[in-house]
C-alpha cells in the first residue's frame, strides 16, 4: 500500500438527512392500508388458497397477480423474535420491545412487526399476541403493535 | 465464454472509524496501489465499475466523487451499482464476456462510521410494510438466528465457534479489524446485544475500500504469472418478505453455488462475507464445503466488514491465494439484503 | 374507541407517507477540512495537479482528470475573479443572500483553473461575461469554517478580462 502522509484532524459536523417520501399504493396495497386505517387486518389469498400477510400484488412463488383480500387476525403467534433493549429515536416504541415474526390467525406466513411485551422475560417463541390499535389510525403499518394475549 | 481472471487486488485496512479521511481519501491510496501492483494506468482500463451506497455517505450522488480517485479524463466507460463491489465485478465480468472490454477496474468503498449503520440498513427493506417500523439490521438478523436456534439447526456454541475461528485466522491478516485468540466460553459469557445475538456474533462496523483488476485471456497472462481465472460466477436473489422465505437455510446461496460449479472439484479456500455468525454457518452449508476447505483464512467479514467492499475483498482474498500457489481452486461469497436475501458466488482457479 | 380523523373521511388510502430521517456525524476529510479551516481565516485555498499544474478550487483531494492525489501542498488564491458565465434567477431558493431576481455566476478566481458557482450583487443589465468581480465577505468576527463566509460577489472597477483568458471554462 502506498504510504500516506499523516492525516490531520478532520472537521466534523452533525448532519441529519431527511426525505419526505410519499408512495403511491396501487389497488391491492390501497385496500390493505385502507383496512389498517379502519382497524382491520387484510391478507391476500393465493391461487392455492394460502393467505399472505401483508397483502402483496403477486404470488411470490408463481408471480401470478393476486388481489383477493381476506380478513385475518387480530390474534397471532410469535414465530421468532429479537429483543431491542435500547430503542433508537426512529423506532416505533421508546421503551424496550421486540421485533418479531408474527403469524396471524388465518395467515399462512409470518411477517415482521413489533411486540410491546414490557420485558424480555415475557417473550417466547410460540406465544400468542393480539393487535393493539393506535388511538389515531392513519392507514400505515405502524397503526398497531402486538401485545401478549 | 471468454476466460476472465483477477490479476490485481488492493485493499485498505478495515478500521472501526477512519476519523480523518473521507470516503474518497480512503479510496485514493487503494487505487494508487493497484496501479503500482499491475503497472496499469487509468487509461488502460476499458471499463470501470464501482459499488457504494449514498446512504452511508449521507449525501446523494456521493458515488460520483469516487471517480476522482480514478481520473476520468479523457472520458471513461463507467458504471456504478448501489451494492457491494462484488456485484460491480459481476457487471464488469459481463461487459468483458460481451466483448466490450478486455480489462476492467472494479472498486468498492464505504464509510459507515459516519452514521448509525444498523439503522441505515433498514432503508433496504420494503418501504411500505417493513421500513416504517425501522427494524435495525441486528434485530433483523436476530430473528433469523432465533429461528435457526429454535429449529435446532444450530447451537449458540456453533455461532461462537465461527467467531473464534475467524478471529484466530485474522491474526495473519494485517488488514483485519477484529482478531486474536478467543474461546467459545468467553463469547457465550458476553451479554446479548440484541437477544439472541451477542456482539461477537456480529461483524464489526468498518470503514474501508478495495479494488480489483479483471483481464481477459492473453491480457491476463501478460499481467500475471498465475492469473486467478473466474470459472463460475452467479448471483441469486430471494423475495424481500422474511415470512415467505426459509430462514433456516440459504437457498439462493445453494443455487448460486450450483450454477457457479462449486461442487465440480475440490475447494482449497473459501472466503465468506456473511456478517453474522449464524449466517456464516448457513452459507458454509449452502456451499457444501468439505472439511478439506480452509474457510476464511483472512478472517472473513466477521473480522473486517467494510460495507460495499467486503464482498469484493473476498474475491480478492481468494485470488491472492491462487496467485501465490497456496490454493488451486477457491470460492468467494458476497451477500446483500436482509437475512442473506441475495448471494453471489464466484469460483476461481489457478489452472 | 372513537373513529380517527382519517377514518371519518371514509376515503380509500391511496398514498403512504414514508418520511426518513438519519443522523450522521459528517466528516469533511483532509482536503475539505484544510479548505474550510483556511476560509475561516479569510483565505481561499486550492490545490495544484502534479500532472498538468491546473489549480483546483475547492479541491477534493485528487485530480478528477488524472486520478492522482494532490498531497498536502495548497495554493492560496485571490478573492478576485472573472465572470465566465451567468444566469438571472427569478424563482425563490433557500440560503441566498440576495432578493429576487438575482444573478448566479460562474467565477474563475485569479489563479484557479476551476470555476466557483456563486451569486452576484449587481444590476441585471450590467452583468456580462468577462466582468471582473470580488468576493464580499461577512464581517470578520462572523467567520466560521464555512463557505457562507462569502456573502456574494460584486463588480470591481477593472477592465474586462479577455475572452481567451477564460474561454475554456465556459
Amino acid at each position: 500500500m502506498t504510504k500516506q502522509s499523516a492525516a490531520t484532524e478532520a472537521l466534523t459536523a452533525p448532519h441529519t438527512l431527511s426525505y419526505t417520501y410519499k408512495r403511491s399504493l396501487g389497488a391491492v396495497m390501497s385496500g390493505f392500508f385502507t383496512a389498517l386505517r379502519d382497524r382491520r387486518l387484510l391478507g391476500v389469498k393465493r391461487r392455492d388458497g394460502k393467505v399472505l400477510f401483508p397483502a402483496r400484488e403477486y404470488d411470490p412463488d408463481t408471480s401470478e397477480a393476486i388481489d383477493e383480500l381476506v380478513e385475518v387476525g387480530p390474534m397471532g403467534v410469535v414465530r421468532s423474535w429479537a429483543w431491542v433493549a435500547k430503542p433508537r429515536r426512529q423506532q416505533p416504541l421508546a421503551r424496550p420491545f421486540a421485533y418479531a415474526l408474527v403469524q396471524l390467525d388465518g395467515a399462512d406466513t409470518p411477517f415482521l412487526h413489533v411486540v410491546d411485551a414490557g420485558s424480555e422475560a415475557k417473550m417466547a417463541t410460540g406465544m400468542c399476541v393480539r393487535a393493539r390499535w393506535a388511538d389515531e389510525t392513519k392507514g400505515a403499518i405502524d397503526d398497531f403493535v402486538f401485545e401478549p394475549a | 465464454m471468454r476466460e476472465v481472471a483477477v490479476v490485481g487486488f488492493t485493499q485498505s485496512p478495515s478500521v472501526r472509524r477512519e476519523p480523518d479521511r473521507n470516503e474518497i481519501e480512503i479510496l485514493i491510496p487503494v487505487i494508487q496501489a493497484l496501479r503500482e501492483q499491475t503497472g496499469l494506468s487509468s487509461k488502460d482500463f476499458d471499463f470501470i465499475c464501482s459499488g457504494s451506497s449514498d446512504y452511508l455517505a449521507g449525501q446523494s450522488f456521493a458515488f460520483v466523487s469516487g471517480l476522482d480517485a480514478v481520473g476520468a479524463w479523457p472520458p471513461v466507460c463507467e458504471s456504478h451499482v448501489e451494492m457491494d463491489g462484488a456485484w460491480a465485478l459481476y457487471e464488469a465480468w459481463v461487459k468483458i464476456q460481451m466483448g466490450y472490454a478486455d480489462t476492467a477496474l472494479v472498486y468498492g468503498f464505504g464509510k459507515p462510521s459516519m452514521g448509525d449503520l444498523p439503522l441505515t440498513m433498514a432503508l433496504q427493506l420494503d418501504p411500505y410494510t417493513m421500513m416504517p417500523l425501522w427494524p435495525d439490521a441486528i434485530s433483523i438478523a436476530g430473528l433469523q438466528a432465533r429461528h435457526c436456534l429454535d429449529a435446532g439447526l444450530l447451537r449458540a456454541e456453533d455461532m461462537a465457534a465461527a467467531a473464534v475461528r475467524d478471529r484466530a485466522n485474522a491474526k495473519n491478516n494485517p488488514n483485519a479489524q477484529v482478531k486474536g485468540d478467543f474461546s467459545v466460553q468467553q463469547i457465550l459469557a458476553e451479554p446479548f446485544l440484541v437477544n439472541p445475538l451477542r456482539k461477537s456474533d456480529c461483524a464489526p462496523i468498518s470503514d474501508g475500500a478495495s479494488a480489483i483488476v479483471l483481464a481477459a485471456g492473453d491480457r491476463a497472462k501478460q499481467l500475471s504469472d498465475r492469473p486467478a481465472w473466474i470459472r463460475g460466477i452467479e448471483h441469486i436473489c430471494e423475495p424481500m418478505d422474511l415470512g415467505i422465505r426459509d430462514l433456516g437455510r440459504s437457498r439462493s446461496s445453494e443455487i448460486a453455488a450450483r450454477k457457479a460449479g462449486v461442487s465440480n472439484d475440490k475447494i482449497d479456500v473459501a472466503e465468506l462475507s456473511a456478517p453474522f455468525t449464524h449466517q456464516e454457518i448457513l452459507v458454509e452449508r449452502a456451499l457444501g464445503l468439505s472439511q478439506k476447505t480452509k474457510v476464511n483464512p483472512s478472517g472473513g467479514a466477521l473480522a473486517g466488514n467494510p460495507l460495499m467492499a467486503v464482498g469484493l475483498s473476498r474475491i480478492g482474498e481468494c485470488a491472492t491465494r491462487i496467485w501465490s500457489g497456496e490454493a488451486d481452486r477457491a470460492v468467494a461469497h458476497a451477500t446483500s439484503g436482509p437475512c442473506l436475501q441475495q448471494n453471489l458466488v464466484c469460483v476461481l482457479e489457478g489452472n | 374507541m372513537s373513529p380517527s380523523e382519517a377514518e371519518k373521511t371514509n376515503q380509500p388510502v391511496t398514498v403512504l407517507a414514508c418520511p426518513i430521517s438519519l443522523d450522521y456525524a459528517y466528516s469533511a476529510g483532509q482536503s475539505a477540512s484544510r479548505f474550510l479551516r483556511a476560509i475561516a481565516e479569510g483565505k481561499l485555498l486550492g490545490q495544484r495537479c502534479p500532472v498538468d499544474g491546473r489549480v483546483y478550487f475547492p479541491s477534493r483531494g485528487a485530480c478528477p482528470m488524472h486520478g492522482v492525489t494532490f498531497g498536502d501542498d495548497a495554493v492560496e488564491l485571490s478573492d478576485k475573479g472573472t465572470i465566465v458565465t451567468f444566469s438571472i434567477v427569478r424563482v425563490p431558493s433557500q440560503n441566498i443572500a440576495l432578493p429576487l431576481p438575482y444573478i448566479t455566476v460562474n467565477v474563475l478566481l485569479d489563479g484557479a483553473d476551476t470555476i466557483l458557482i456563486h451569486v452576484l450583487d449587481a444590476k441585471l443589465e450590467d452583468v456580462h461575461m468577462g466582468m471582473r468581480v470580488q468576493a464580499v465577505w461577512k464581517p470578520k468576527e462572523e467567520w466560521t469554517t464555512s463557505t457562507a463566509n462569502i456573502l456574494y460577489f460584486r463588480p470591481i472597477d477593472e477592465p474586462d478580462a479577455k475572452y481567451e483568458s477564460y474561454k475554456e471554462h465556459i
